[in-house]
């Protein structure tokens, strides 16, 4: 048994500090007895013959200088079996759904080691998610991170779920495992997908950490480090394919900006530690293919953005580290448009690994480009309406302000059990590329024209 | 003081030691791990070292001992195709040792021990040899041959030289004062690496994107930043630099970014040739990966380690060209160690020196005359990822202040996916006018002229869509719409490049000329015929023009070039005009 101390000389906000201690190693995990004899659990920041400093997950509430305190002598770890799979948990990883405690088949530190570039294998399965602007035009790849970012109020979560329903990597059965990692929701967003798994019978494949409004905040630190390493012991043990949603990454970083200020750091832009790019990393970074390895992780997190505004730190170093973004879209919304995926500011960037003639379909990218180009330009001509009026335009101009209309009603749109193959997608955008003048298509080569555009399709054979 | 001390305090990567006796920038061994570190401060007893990592478990009054060096780089042969941490530790090595994930305590040596090379001396006993000079060479890879160079700071009489298969530490050279010259050398990495003197960019850096090429090319031995919001084509353009461009060597240095890029160069550059030697790329790079979540410290490392790689090729008189992706990471991770240090902050935490080490890793560029004679250079090519992509913040903004050639990225063009993402308004080549003489004698003549109109052409359209905002395009005079019309053909057929077409994703100097040419030509009639009285919507329908859209994609770019002249021809003889 290790040694207690009660030598807490100060508490302020979720740290203590401990003084009088034996060597203590960094990071190494700390329990603190309360008087009422209820335990709490801390981490260390800081260690030195003079003093520890030690953050609390739970909050310091009910804390005094007479806790007792005991150095684990190790780093947070998770236990790990098959047996996760079904499971509800804490935040901190305790079972919240009745159930036994795991008996573990392994431990396993929640930091997780960096994958090593050499090991890693570039993602390029085609995950189909029957989300048009997804599949079509942002593709996801098995072991690929693309976080939603979204806003207060859009039906980010609905879109989550439907993904999570709907994915799958065609020509194969495996289904997808999900672990699911709630930080600082409302107890009816964590109702509203739980009930979804349930319903789908998604719970037997998925395992949950539930992280509340009204839990503490140094508590979300841990969360989603707790969901990637069940996510990587499932995936790299196991052989599964694992999809990890984390929702929502703001109430992570605004977790790591309350840390900071306690500790008194130097902050960076806007109140966030300096170091948000580098701890976010060692969160996303956690995605991939392993040589050698069947499984992999495939990261589809949510962030809301603070005033729908995308260069505020959190989106804007997010999309430093993922591999793209899905925008969603307070005014395709407000039209009434689901899924409301603005594909503008979306990307994927293991799109142009995932597609093409032996993954997809060969006119996949091109018929993409032109899409976007096209939308584009329609999106900007209504700008352009707004001030001088339609009848100011030319009649290549008009065509292009009906394309955007038609693009938002046809391909963006869509119901949120529809599940579309990627040929319904490429076809639905041949459909609406057709209503152009043939010779403004200039993203596409002339001899998938020949084959695909509606207008030559039937006469090739 | 003595030679071994112990851990006084630990906070993430940054450990405080008491008791050693130190210099700044020695490398020791913390804690019964014996984990890398270096001295980047000293204070009384006290030094503070950054770990290269993972420090967790760490405890005070574990023993730390200085090695007395500084933090080096191993170099001779073995470095190409070669793909190290920010530290140089080979990972191939690491995952052998420590298996797919990065774990702890493992050191390895940047050069293998057990390969034999060929050694061939180019030195007799008797030959007077003095710093950097050759002494003999080995085939590194099928194209490159390694010049074996006397360390910087030795020189004496050849006394005895061999020839035939060694390893790197074994002794080929012999001098009258005893020292004993191996293939492999150390270089401390924040020193930089004598050179005889420094001379005037005078030739391009032939990238195969005519964005660059054309309108803002690069020297070689110059510096250009490429800043960027996310997603807007930092990567990309630098791999495609990578790739394409006429250098001898690539050093390319993945600081703070993702696993699976590294992992796709990786993949992809042992299977793409070599356009000007058709072996694979490989065989001419050598790739740093210390990605985002690997240790912040071997991230600051990761710079210094690339650029002296790459200077040692410049001292054989090769041509390199060092691509940094992202200089903002490596910004970070400085200000992340300076905090830690609890340094005074300067503009955004980053701390005061910021400027001075942006400036200090910059001018390592240079084409140079070697201390052998010969002449090499080192082209840097940064990325700068601008938090919110606002170019005002202050690693954008020193950056400015020291490089020559800035694409600036913007986000606008990727979003309606105009690739390279470069615009054309606001980046600029200080290299344009020195390298006119190089154009004119080996592209022709008329090609300064030709890109100087598409730049005016450019500058003008830009004033006609403010104009366009207001009254629409169809209120503007004819002249104008087809000069409108003739600056979107440069936007849409020249500047555009799709990085992912296996045609367009390298364009050699001549075909950007002809096509540049070509799309100035129909421009040129086109305005005569509309002066000669033929109707712009006659104008608008030339197939010729659809034709020009495409044209860069064919394989057989030429034969489709002539075809649409005749066409062009053809439909400006019945439109008129001269
Ligand atoms: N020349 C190009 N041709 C085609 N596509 C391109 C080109 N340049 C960029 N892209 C597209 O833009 C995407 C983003 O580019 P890239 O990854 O280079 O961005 P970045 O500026 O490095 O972003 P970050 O700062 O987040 O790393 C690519 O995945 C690709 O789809
Ligand atoms: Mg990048």
């Amino acid at each position: 048994m290790t040694k207690e101390y009660k030598t807490i000389r100060e508490i302020a906000g979720p740290l203590i500090f401990v003084e009088k201690t034996e060597p203590v190693g960094y990071n190494e995990l700390v329990n603190i007895n309360l008087p009422d004899g209820t335990t709490k659990r801390g981490q260390v920041l800081d260690t030195s013959h003079d003093i520890v400093v030690v953050q609390i997950f739970e909050g310091t509430g009910g804390l005094n200088k007479e806790c007792g305190v005991r150095f684990t002598g190790e780093t947070i770890k998770l236990p790990v079996s098959k047996d996760l799979l079904g499971r509800i948990l804490s935040g901190s990883g305790e079972p919240l759904d009745g159930g036994p405690r795991i008996v573990p088949e392994d431990r396993l530190e929640i930091t997780g080691a960096a994958i090593n570039p050499y090991a890693r294998l570039p993602p390029k399965d085609f995950i189909q998610t029957g989300i048009s602007t997804i599949d079509g035009m942002n593709t996801l790849v098995r072991g690929q991170k693309l976080p939603i970012f979204s806003g207060s109020g859009l039906p980010h979560n609905e879109i989550a779920l439907q993904i999570a329903r709907q994915s799958k990597v065609r020509g194969s059965d495996e289904q997808f495992a999900v672990v699911f990692a709630a930080m600082g929701i409302t107890n009816e967003e964590a109702q509203y997908f739980m009930r979804d798994f349930e319903r789908t019978g998604a719970l037997e494949r998925a395992v949950v950490f539930l992280n509340l409004a009204d839990d503490p905040a140094v508590e979300r630190l841990i969360t989603p480090r707790l969901a990637l390493t069940a996510a990587e012991y499932l995936a790299y043990e196991h052989d599964m394919h694992v999809l990890v949603i984390l929702t929502d990454i703001t109430n992570y970083c605004e977790a790591l900006r309350q840390m900071g200020a306690a500790r008194e750091e130097v902050p960076g832009r806007r109140g966030y530690p300096g170091y948000m790019y580098t701890d976010l990393a060692s969160l996303y970074e956690r995605a991939g293919v392993v040589k050698g390895r069947k499984g992999s992780v495939t990261q589809f997190s949510i962030l809301s953005m603070p005033g729908d505004d995308i260069t505020h730190p959190i989106p804007d170093l997010s999309g430093y580290i993922t591999e793209g973004q899905i925008v969603i879209s307070r005014e395709l919304h407000r039209k009434g448009i689901y899924p409301p995926v603005n594909v503008l500011p979306s990307l994927s960037r293991l799109m142009n690994s995932g597609i093409g003639a032996t993954r997809t379909r060969e006119d996949h990218k091109a018929v993409s480009d032109q899409l976007y180009a096209a939308y584009a330009e329609g999106k900007d001509l209504r700008g352009l309406v707004a001030i001088v009026g339609k009848d100011a335009l030319s009649d290549r101009d008009k065509k292009f302000l009906e394309f955007a209309d038609m693009f938002e009603d046809r391909f963006v749109r869509q119901g949120s059990d529809e599940n579309r193959d990627i040929e319904t997608t490429l076809s639905i955008g041949w459909e609406l590329l057709a209503e152009l003048p043939e010779a403004q298509l200039t993203r596409i080569d002339n001899k998938y024209i020949q084959k695909y555009h509606p207008a030559h399709k039937g006469k090739q054979e | 003081m003595k030679n071994k001390g112990e851990i006084y305090r630990i906070s993430g990567p940054v450990v405080i030691i008491s008791g050693l006796n130190t210099k700044m920038y020695d490398v020791v061994k913390v804690g019964k791990e014996g984990l890398m570190g270096e001295v980047i401060g000293i204070e009384g007893d006290k030094s503070t070292v950054q770990v290269y990592e993972e420090t967790s478990g760490l405890k005070p009054g574990e023993p730390v001992e200085n090695t007395g060096m500084s933090l080096s780089v191993e170099l001779g042969p073995g470095l190409l195709e070669s793909i190290y941490d920010g530290i140089q530790r080979p990972l191939p090595v690491l995952k052998d040792t420590m298996g797919d994930f990065i774990k702890r305590g493992v050191s390895a040596n940047g050069l293998s021990r057990e390969k034999e090379w060929d050694f061939v001396p180019t030195v007799n006993k008797g030959d007077k040899v003095k710093g950097g000079d050759i002494i003999g060479t080995v085939q590194e890879t099928v194209n490159i041959q390694q010049r074996i160079l006397v360390p910087p700071n030795i020189s004496g009489t050849v006394d005895e030289i061999k020839s035939g298969k060694f390893k790197v530490d074994e002794v080929i050279c012999t001098l009258g004062d005893g020292t004993e010259l191996m293939m492999m050398q150390k270089w401390p990495v924040r020193k930089p690496r004598p050179v005889s003197k420094k001379l005037m960019p005078v030739t391009p850096l032939i990238t195969g994107q005519r964005i660059l090429d054309g309108l803002f090319p690069v020297a070689k031995g110059g510096t250009a930043a490429i800043p960027g919001p996310f997603g807007s084509g930092k990567t990309v353009t630098q791999q495609q630099l990578a790739k394409w461009s006429d250098t001898e060597i690539v050093v390319y240095i993945g600081c703070g970014e993702r696993g699976n890029e590294m992992a796709d160069v990786l993949y992809e550059f042992p299977e793409i040739k070599d356009p000007k030697t058709g072996r694979p790329l490989m065989e001419r790079t050598v790739l740093i990966a210390n990605t985002s979540n690997m240790p912040v410290a071997a991230r600051e490392a990761s710079v210094y380690t690339g650029i002296t790689i790459a200077e040692y090729y410049r001292d054989m008189g090769y041509d390199v060209s060092l691509m940094a992706d992202s200089t903002s990471r490596w910004a970070e991770a400085m200000r992340e160690i300076s905090s830690r240090l609890e340094e005074m902050p300067g503009e955004e935490g980053y701390p005061a020196y910021l400027a001075a080490r942006l400036s200090e890793f910059y001018e390592r560029a240079g084409k140079v005359k070697a201390l052998c004679g010969k002449e090499g250079s080192i082209t840097v090519i940064g990325a700068v990822s601008p938090p919110g992509g606002d170019f005002s913040e202050p690693v954008t903004q020193n950056t400015l202040r020291i490089v020559k050639v800035f694409w600036a990225l913007d986000a606008k063009l990727a979003q309606r996916r105009h690739f390279p993402a470069i615009n054309w308004l606001n980046s600029y080549s200080l290299y344009s006018k020195a390298l006119g003489p190089w154009y004119d004698e080996n592209v022709s003549p008329e090609w300064v002229k030709l890109r100087n109109d598409a730049m005016e052409l450019l500058q003008k359209e830009a004033e006609l869509q403010e104009i366009v905002q207001l009254v629409g395009s169809d209120a503007l005079p004819e002249d104008q719409q087809l000069t409108l019309e003739i600056a979107r053909m440069i936007r849409e057929y020249f500047l555009q490049q799709n990085a992912y077409h296996e045609v367009d994703t390298f364009c050699p100097m001549d075909k950007q000329y002809k096509l540049l040419k070509a799309i100035t030509a129909w421009g040129d009639r086109a305005n005569n015929a509309l002066e000669s009285g033929a109707l712009i919507e006659d104008i608008m329908k030339s197939k010729s023009k659809d034709d020009l859209a495409k044209v860069k994609f064919e394989k057989d770019f030429d034969s489709a070039l002539s075809v649409i002249t005749k066409t062009m021809e053809d439909e400006f003889a019945k439109l008129g005009g001269k």
